[in-house]
């Protein structure tokens, strides 16, 4: 089991190195000036040698390269050329931000993905199972900023309960687990929920049908246990694949979403980037991408490492 | 025998903890009007972020709007007061100027006393001095190069500042420059002691590290001379600005006692924010949300304002804009009434780069405006018709800073044109590559063969909304002469304005300037902005001047 853990670990090192050089890339063979932002239109050609060597950009693209990643490795992932603030603080702030958001949004998709999802897969072919399958489909197939958009327009412009954008009465420089926060996060967070929630749910429901058709639920049965007792078998042999589903999902909703983060002003890594993206700022996208990726890669590292622990038939394996 | 007391049941404790929670609601609510009473002003941006707050803002005009003004003082500034006529320039931290009779590269300022700095520092000619060069003295100590873009494209020819007393102030240009003093707008004077301060409390092994961390400290906690002052700053979230009840000008110390600025880029959401009260002022709603917002009691204010949404056209050689009888062909096809439409009437009908009745207006004898069939006539001659379409390629962007609605409007434009027998095509790009193609120019491979872009850009001053179009000292890579247009009557008219030292002379020069643009055509002038913004009913006193800025200062609240 540890050689296991231990090999998985190590694996992530070249996926890492990969990651960096890939988002490296990108970014740089994407065209337009990154100094376009802070270059005056007539600017001569000694501020512009200026400006360029300010920022690194007149070396190699492997020097800069790897003195990227020498500096990001160091925690530094250069200075924001739009805001001239860190770029590995505008990340982090970010990412606690998104982190807030996607973890309401994960329990929210998890609980109702599972409930849908066993209760659809436990009374299949039932209308029950019908109900909860086209709710489960609508989450997947529905576009998000649309719904954002709609919840929107129902509960904060029209009905007046919740607010429809930013991330607390104070910003979320103040945040605090309280009513008028969580108020700002409902709307985004159900928005964004949607997608896991469906996802999750049809999982189950496929799982809990094929479980249910095993011959060791037949022997339960005979064994006289009851619903509840054989409900808990079922949800003990679906809970690791629930769980990677999930973790996997959790790595998106880390991600932000642009759009979702944009129609709420909420301030996180999907509005960061946006942010980067329409202002061409080079350091700062490409610290928020590479941030981003990491997460998922270690994500998935604790996701494996997590449903091992449940199955140990997967590290045999 | 003592009587031992019985233990008060868990829900009894419960209700005792909810009375004690319950009446510090209603102590909170009783103490609600207080806090009530202070008069607060949020604002929902377009800018993605808050505009940068060390002085020379970013995020275009947006940024000088939200937190230049407010926060800090130029040597002059833009009369914001009326809403009939167009802005003028008027005294800011500066009561006086005059150029050198002898050197017309040497400007003299008489400044203005008794002004403090929100830090309580004085505004003296060592502080002009000090903020001359943070942007052109790159061996200051306090020299910021992260300033510099946003500040030497709007004052192209200044050089340098003396001390001359404590109170005047000396300047000088590259060549004799009229245009000076209306570039000195977006000059704002930062506070040198406090970013003194900033530096010495600064980490850094070198004083350019030092300098740096200051500049980052200074951002953070401003100080400039405005009628409001920083007191909260949230990075991409919010800025809060208290009244500055000590400000110099009687008549622009603020009523409103907070403002709270927050970035918000969708138009939807800025639109939702207003509707759902969580805000009180938004820049730029959703077109079709107008009757909307109107019809839940807030107001809409717009007024034509100095910003153009063209199409530049090339003059390199092959372009079929060559030939002025298709310059002005296209200026007569476009329906910019059905355009009006389009934008719910958000929107103003150029008539050239500045307005008629605008001081730089100038009479031109073309005029534009919607005649499909003198259009349709001056293309036969030209030697085109149904059949033989002349077909134009134009380099558009999707979205960005000041293209109000690209996609749409283009397309609208691009079907008015099809009846005066152009074939448009468009060659549509990311909006900060468009903008860094602009500067490329026409013949340049990234232009990718168009003939004409569609970049909007502000009017303000002359250099900004004439010369840097026009100038044959302004071809790429130089500055935004994107394509090529010029000639030695053109160089002689912008230095016949540039060396008029007399306010009347020097826009007598405009006029003709600008008159001759327009009946040489250099571009298809299909709109200007008209910057429309809403509010609440509860915000008082507002003028929306015929320019890109306002004055918050002078707003109230209900």
């Amino acid at each position: 089991m540890i050689a296991y853990l231990l090999r998985r670990i190590l694996y992530t090192l070249p996926i890492m190195g990969g990651v960096a050089l890939v988002c490296f890339a990108l970014v740089h063979l994407a065209p337009g000036d990154p100094l376009v932002s802070v270059l005056p239109p007539d600017a001569s050609a000694e501020l512009q040698q200026q400006l360029r060597a300010l920022y690194g950009f007149d070396r190699s693209l492997p020097e800069q390269f790897v003195s990227w990643v020498w500096r990001a490795l160091h925690g530094d992932l250069g200075t924001s050329i739009a805001s001239n603030r860190p770029v590995t603080t505008e990340v982090m702030t970010a990412v606690v931000n998104t982190l807030r958001l996607a973890v309401v949004a994960t329990l929210i998709g998890f609980f109702f993905g599972c409930l849908f999802g066993f209760v659809a897969g436990y009374f299949r072919n039932s209308w029950i199972d019908r109900g909860a399958s086209l709710l489960s489909v609508l989450g997947v197939s529905v576009p998000h900023y649309w719904l954002g958009m709609v919840l929107v327009i129902i509960f904060a412009a029209q009905l007046n309960w919740l607010p429809a954008t930013g991330a607390g009465p104070g910003g979320s420089g103040d945040w605090a687990w309280n009513w008028a926060h969580v108020q700002h996060m409902l709307l985004p967070a159900i928005t964004m929920s949607v997608i896991p929630m469906g996802i999750v749910a049809r999982t189950v429901r496929a799982l809990v049908a094929e479980i249910l058709a095993q011959e060791f639920v037949v022997g339960l049965r005979a064994k006289g246990l009851t619903h509840f007792g054989v409900f808990r078998h079922v949800v003990k042999n679906a809970a690791p694949t629930a769980l990677a589903v999930m973790g996997l999902q959790l790595g998106y909703l880390l991600g932000g979403s642009i759009l979702i983060e944009t129609v709420f002003a909420w301030p996180g890594t999907g509005f960061l980037l946006n942010s980067a993206i329409f202002q061409r700022d080079l350091p700062l996208l490409q610290g928020t991408i590479l941030v981003l990726a990491m997460f998922f890669v270690v994500l998935n590292v604790v996701v494996d490492i997590v449903q091992t622990l449940l199955d140990p038939r997967i590290a045999r394996s | 025998m003592k009587r031992i007391p019985t233990p008060r049941p868990v829900h009894a404790r419960r209700a005792a903890a909810g009375l004690v929670l319950g009446l510090g609601t209603l102590a909170a609510a009783l103490a609600l009007p207080a806090h009530a009473q202070e008069k607060l002003l949020r604002i929902a941006m377009t800018a993605a972020d808050i505009p940068r707050t060390l002085g020379q803002p970013d995020q275009g005009f947006e940024g000088n709007r939200f937190t230049g003004i407010p926060m800090y003082d130029a040597l002059t500034h833009w009369d914001l007061s009326k809403a009939d006529a167009p802005s003028v320039l008027i005294p800011g931290l500066a009561l006086s100027w005059a150029v050198d009779a002898k050197d017309k590269t040497k400007w003299v300022f008489k400044l203005r006393p008794g002004v403090k700095f929100h830090d309580g520092s004085d505004f003296n000619a060592d502080a002009v001095v000090w903020n001359v060069r943070k942007v052109l003295d790159k061996d200051a100590p306090h020299f910021d190069a992260s300033q510099v873009g946003v500040t030497a494209s709007r004052m192209p020819t200044l050089r340098s500042a003396r001390k001359i007393d404590n109170l005047t102030v000396e300047l000088t240009t590259s060549e004799p420059d009229s245009f000076l003093p209306l570039n000195l707008t977006n000059l704002f004077m930062a506070s040198p002691a406090h970013w003194q301060k900033k530096f010495d409390a600064a980490p850094g092994a070198t004083p350019a590290d030092k300098s740096k961390a200051a500049w980052t400290a200074f951002a953070a906690d401003a100080s400039g001379s405005g009628p409001f002052r920083m007191v909260r700053f949230v990075p991409r979230e919010r800025l809060e600005l208290a009244a500055n009840k000590a400000y110099w000008d009687a008549k622009r110390v603020p009523k409103i006692d907070r403002v709270v600025m927050l970035p918000m880029p969708e138009a939807n959401a800025r639109t939702a924010a207003l509707l759902s009260g969580q805000v009180d002022w938004i820049e730029a709603p959703a077109p079709d949300a107008m009757g909307a917002i109107q019809n839940r009691g807030h107001k809409i204010y717009f007024n034509q304002q100095p910003h153009v949404w063209p199409w530049q056209l090339s003059f390199a050689e092959g372009s079929p804009w060559l030939d002025k009888r298709v310059r002005h062909a296209a200026n007569l096809c476009v329906d910019r009434t059905g355009l009006l439409k389009l934008l719910g009437g958000m929107m103003g009908i150029p008539k050239g780069t500045v307005p008629p009745g605008h001081p730089w207006w100038g009479n031109p004898k073309f005029d534009i405006k919607y005649d499909v069939a003198a259009a349709r006539q001056l293309m036969t001659e030209a030697g085109h018709s149904a059949a033989k379409p002349l077909r134009v390629k134009v380099q558009i962007s999707a979205s960005g800073s000041g293209q109000m609605q690209p996609l749409p409007m283009n397309e609208f434009v691009q079907q008015s044109l099809k009846q005066c027998f152009f074939d448009v095509q468009f060659d549509v790009i990311e909006w900060n590559t468009l903008f860094t193609n602009w500067r490329r120019g026409a013949k340049d491979p990234t232009a990718n063969g168009a003939h004409a872009i569609n970049v909007s850009f502000a009017a303000m001053d002359p250099f900004f909304a004439m010369v840097r179009f026009t100038s044959t000292k302004t071809f790429p890579p130089v500055s935004n002469n994107w394509g090529y247009f010029g000639n030695a009557e053109f160089d002689k008219l912008i230095a016949d304005a540039r060396t008029s030292f007399d306010d009347k002379a020097r826009d007598a020069a405009l006029a003709k300037l600008h008159a001759r643009i327009v009946e040489e055509a250099p571009f298809v002038w299909i709109a200007h902005d008209v910057g429309p913004r809403a509010m609440t009913a509860r915000v008082k006193n507002v003028v929306q001047p015929r320019s890109w800025f306002i004055d918050i200062a002078t707003m109230s609240m209900e």
